[in-house]
């Protein structure tokens, strides 16, 4: 019965997907399908099992689940007629993987039937074995292929060779069982047995170094001799590709050597001849020959040395390199990047055929010669090949100057002679592909300009240059702001002039106008704006003249929805306006950034840019440093390196910045949260204008966020003198930092200025202290009351570590600001004020009431205090 | 060694997918997607390597038809050219002219010609000629086990008959 006659056939099933238009037309039919077969398969259904196999192949190729067929493929196998062994083993092979437990259940079917009489069996057990063959299976039928390999009919050893690899490759320790049987296929006239045989010895050679030392003693000669023959053998119609007698075997028995021959004198030097013929013999016109050559040049370069060989085979890479099929070319690519650990000299005799294959049209050869030249690159031609990558660089794909952008970056730092080599070449790539230098690489650049002292003049300018040529590469505009920033003067006055130099004529507005230009970029993203900022306010001090246009620019960005930016101007623009006389300390010029603290930090992300381990090492003989990876935050924390800064956010330049003049200034500020980071500090700041009364206790936060590397001295005892109880600072004596607030902060409102007056009430009162509550109330919000605390000692010692607090029922919300000083000084001689702010939601219905407690160190003593307070005015 | 080979048409479909290496079924139509996706929008006469997670695959293009293969870094390229080209041959061979709708319908004898071809990942046999004799010797015996099934069928319908 034909088994394709009747029902769907195999024929007509795909006939019906391929009619399908839809994907879920497939769907369908594929479904009815494969309910057909499940159907077929709980029949256990017989004549019609190997057509459904068949079927879910063919499904299965469509990328539809076929796993319920597996165990039908076993049925298949242990069936004994041929067709069906035929076609359960391929469904085997396809529907199954090395992975499913569903394997280990054909090996004893296997077993069989490689002791099968028919050989063509016998054959198909070894392909589905060689195939798919797991460890177990490997294992346990080792011995059956072992003696396979002795087979009457060479089809049988030739695929038991082949299922032999397996074997080994899943159990090693089954190497030494193959290696006589091995030996003895080398021998064989077969070609087919012959390159099986010759492929089983290499795999065998690659695991097992006993293996190795077994057949180098045995086999080299007569492989020779094989070899040999071979090359000279007459036409032979069977085994010819393009007039080469069997080029597989030729490769395979050239890789053999290679093996063979690599550590051992001996040995390679009985086969120096035989592949002096086959380098200088074998036609170079057809793809079979380019493919012995190669083989023949990498045996060449991996076996021991000889100069001519070595020559020869150079030679060769080097036809290949100007061959014109793309393919060639690339093969060359790979084996000179391969050769180049062995003979780098002779590589870079093919340098310039090399760099040319960079600007290949082909993408893989580019990216294969880039990788290359990149190994090539030593201290003696490095500035010839960055020049001409650089040349490159301006006409190369957009998509490929990343990879090559990198590669050049690292070159440059990599071999840079000098620092105005470095500096020049990186202005290059800055200004050519600017946007595809990574942060790390411009931050480097700024290490370096800083260290170069001599050059700041020749840098500014140069950048200046270079931006007015081309202006749209983001990191370029990066690196010139921060130098004209920092340098601004130097481009002006031509100092530090060097003898290459055209001389330039930049006026101060000249200047500023880049930076403004820049801030003004619609692509300009916000480090760039934020570096901007910076470098305004330092020009602002650099050229007075410009002052106040700077001033105009920096007061645009006041408004900026960027918190960052808008901090920054606000803060700058106050400097610029009122602190003339701070401002020139405040924007003096970073200090020279410490390269060899770079280079350590970027130590982890240099292997990253590097691809190979020669570019990993770490020593720049030219002492080129590289940044870390972090960016705007890195480059504006720089000027706390020298102390230790514990907090990394980006408003740390704030406290920096503050921190200049206020070195020694630093408090405790009682029972308020200590003030970690700088943008809490902004957050202050910037609240200072909404609450009336808050602009005295945000001093003493900005000031205490200091303290953390700043040594304590108490500023805040004067400032909390008599003199300026609350509420409003005068006193300008205090610190210019209080100017600086008042710039921006509303009139302190006065509590008469809120209508309705309440009487001051003594909260409390014990032996040792007083406190008086002054309250106030904002008008058109009677449930709010804001309460001044006054605390006063009336002992002879002072207090210290003096904390107030305090807690309310529920239905008040009360709210502490930061107590004016933590010391209390004795006889009321100067006294804490502390603001409580009181919500009232039961306004109207129910008083106030408090409770309070009082902590402090008197004579070295812990003292507590606690009281209720219920004698609040009415009607708060 | 050659991880696997496929046979990709000009849309995209996988006429033949045959592998030696173990990758899952979830890494299996993965590759497929991925070389696919490469391999069909490369032109012409780019060269015909495509690095993929550490592998090379080469491939090659007859009519409607891409032929990859993937092997490992230290296999030669070129060699896999004539490899390719020698399947396809043994394909045209044994179909005669062979076109992308004998693989459609056949596609169980690709994999039976690719089996002659190659085991384990290595070629098996360097001569055209022995692959299809073994190739012919298959389909022989199958067909003696047809007619031999058929006949033992008259036998019993006729026995059955009578």
């Amino acid at each position: 019965m034909n088994p394709f006659s009747s029902g769907t056939r195999l024929r007509d099933m795909i006939r019906a997907i391929r009619a399908c238009k839809t994907a879920a037309e497939e769907r369908a039919v594929v479904r009815k399908e494969c309910a057909a077969i499940r159907a077929a398969i709980s029949e256990n259904d017989q004549d019609y099992r190997h057509r459904n196999i068949a079927k879910l192949m063919f499904i299965h190729m469509l990328g539809y689940p076929t796993h319920f067929g597996q165990m039908e493929c076993l049925k298949l196998i242990a069936s004994p007629g041929f067709p069906e062994k035929r076609i359960g083993y391929l469904g085997l092979m396809l529907l199954l993987d090395e992975r499913q437990e569903v394997l280990m259940l054909v090996t004893n079917s296997i077993k069989q039937d490689l002791n099968h009489t028919n050989q063509y069996i016998v054959g198909l057990a070894l392909c589905a074995l060689g195939n798919i063959g797991s460890a177990e299976m490997a294992r346990d039928l080792a011995p059956e292929v072992e003696r396979l390999l002795q087979f009457r009919d060479p089809n049988i050893r030739k695929k038991a060779a082949l299922c032999s690899i397996r074997i080994i490759k899943k159990v090693p320790d089954l190497v030494e069982n193959f290696m006589n049987p091995a030996a003895s296929l080398l021998k064989e006239k077969h070609h087919g047995v012959l390159l099986t045989g010759v492929q089983l010895c290499t795999d065998l050679c690659k695991i097992s170094s006993e293996a190795l030392e077994y057949f180098r003693k045995k086999c080299t000669d007569s492989l020779v001799k094989v070899l040999k023959d071979l090359v000279n053998s007459p036409y032979a119609p069977e085994y010819d590709i393009s007039g080469i007698t069997d080029p597989f075997l030729h490769i395979r028995l050239l890789r053999f050597l290679r093996i063979l021959g690599q550590g051992d004198a001996d040995a390679s030097d009985s086969m120096n001849d035989i592949l002096a013929q086959v380098a200088t013999k074998t036609e170079s016109n057809k793809n079979a020959g380019n493919a012995i050559l190669y083989e023949c040049v990498a045996t060449i370069m991996s076996i021991e040395d000889n100069g001519g060989l070595r020559v020869l085979a150079i030679n060769i890479l080097g036809r290949f390199l100007s061959n014109r099929d793309n393919n060639i070319r690339y093969v060359a690519l790979n084996m000179l990047m391969r050769a180049i650990t062995v003979d780098s000299q002779a590589v870079q005799r093919h340098r310039a055929t090399i760099l040319e294959c960079v600007k290949d049209s082909d993408a893989s050869i580019r990216k294969r010669a880039l990788e290359l030249v990149y190994l090539l690159v030593n201290e003696s031609n490095a500035k010839p090949l960055t020049k001409e990558l650089i040349e490159y660089l301006e006409v190369s794909d957009p998509e490929f100057k990343g990879d090559l952008t990198a590669k050049i970056c690292s070159i440059i730092e990599k071999f840079s002679p000098e620092k105005i080599w470095y500096i020049d070449n990186m202005l290059k790539v800055l200004s050519e592909a600017g946007n595809y230098v990574k942060d790390e690489v411009w931050h480097a650049l700024i290490v370096v300009i800083t260290n170069a002292s001599n050059l700041h003049g020749y840098s500014v300018r140069s950048l200046y240059r270079a931006v007015q040529t081309t202006g749209d590469q983001e990191t370029l505009l990066r690196v010139a702001v921060w130098c004209i920033g920092e340098y601004g003067d130097m481009l002006i006055n031509s100092a530090g002039m060097l003898n290459i130099e055209e001389p330039i004529t930049v006026t101060e507005s000249d200047a500023v106008d880049v930076i403004e230009t820049t801030i003004k970029r619609h692509s300009s993203d916000l480090t760039t704006r934020a570096m901007c900022l910076v470098a305004l306010l330092k020009l602002s001090s650099r050229f007075p003249s410009c002052s106040q246009r700077i001033n105009d620019i920096i007061v645009h960005y006041k408004g900026s929805l960027v918190l960052e930016l808008q901090q920054r101007a606000i803060e700058f623009s106050s400097i610029v306006d009122r602190h003339q006389n701070i401002r020139s300390a405040l924007v003096e010029r970073m200090p020279v950034l410490d390269e060899a603290t770079y280079s350590g930090r970027r130590a982890g992300s240099v292997s990253a840019v590097a691809s190979t381990s020669q570019a990993a090492t770490l020593n720049l003989p030219n002492g080129v440093a590289k940044t870390a990876a972090a960016p705007l935050v890195d480059l504006l924390d720089l000027s706390s390196d020298d102390v230790p800064a514990p907090s990394s956010s980006g408003g740390d330049f704030l406290q920096d910045l503050l921190g200049v003049d206020l070195a020694p200034a630093s408090s405790q500020s009682g029972i308020n949260q200590t003030q970690k980071s700088g943008n809490d500090v902004l957050l202050d700041l910037l609240s200072i204008g909404t609450p009336p009364a808050q602009s005295s206790t945000a001093i003493p936060e900005i000031l205490s966020s200091n303290q953390d590397n700043k040594s304590p001295i108490n500023i805040l005892e004067q400032l909390s003198s008599p003199s300026a109880p609350s509420g409003h600072v005068s006193s300008p004596a205090n610190s210019p930092m209080v100017d600086l607030l008042d710039g921006f902060a509303p009139k302190p409102q006065k509590p008469e200025d809120n209508g309705t007056a309440y009487p001051s009430i003594t909260a409390f009162e014990s032996s040792s202290l007083r406190v008086t509550f002054n309250f106030s109330k904002q008008p058109g919000n009677p449930q709010i009351t804001l309460i001044d605390a006054l605390f006063e000692n009336k002992t002879s010692n002072s207090c210290t570590n003096f904390i107030f607090q305090a807690a309310v029922p529920k239905f008040l919300q009360l709210h502490l600001d930061p107590a004016s000083s933590t010391t209390l000084p004795a006889s009321g001689n100067g006294s804490i004020t502390q603001k409580l702010r009181i919500t009232n939601s039961q306004h109207g219905k129910k008083s106030l009431v408090m409770r309070i407690r009082i902590a402090y160190k008197k004579d070295d003593k812990d003292a507590l205090e606690e009281g209720q307070i219920s004698n609040f005015p009415r009607g708060l | 060694m050659i991880h696997f080979v496929l046979l990709i048409s000009r849309q995209g479909k996988v006429r033949l997918a045959k592998w030696y290496s173990t990758f899952s079924a979830k890494e299996r139509s993965k590759v497929v997607r991925e070389l696919s996706g490469t391999i069909l929008s490369r032109e012409p006469e780019l060269c015909q390597f495509v690095h993929w997670r550490g592998f090379t695959v080469v491939y090659k293009k007859y009519a409607g038809l891409y032929v990859c293969m993937c092997v490992g870094q230290d296999d030669n390229e070129l060699e896999i050219f004539d490899i390719i080209h020698r399947y396809v041959v043994l394909l045209d061979c044994y179909f005669g002219n062979v076109c992308e709708l004998d693989l459609v319908f056949n596609f169980h004898k690709a994999y039976y010609i690719l089996d002659e071809l190659i085991v384990a990942g290595e070629l098996q046999e360097s001569s055209t000629r022995t692959v299809l004799q073994q190739i012919v010797a298959h389909d022989v015996m199958v067909a003696v086990a047809r007619e031999e099934a058929s006949t033992l069928n008259n036998i019993i319908s006729q026995v059955t008959q009578y």
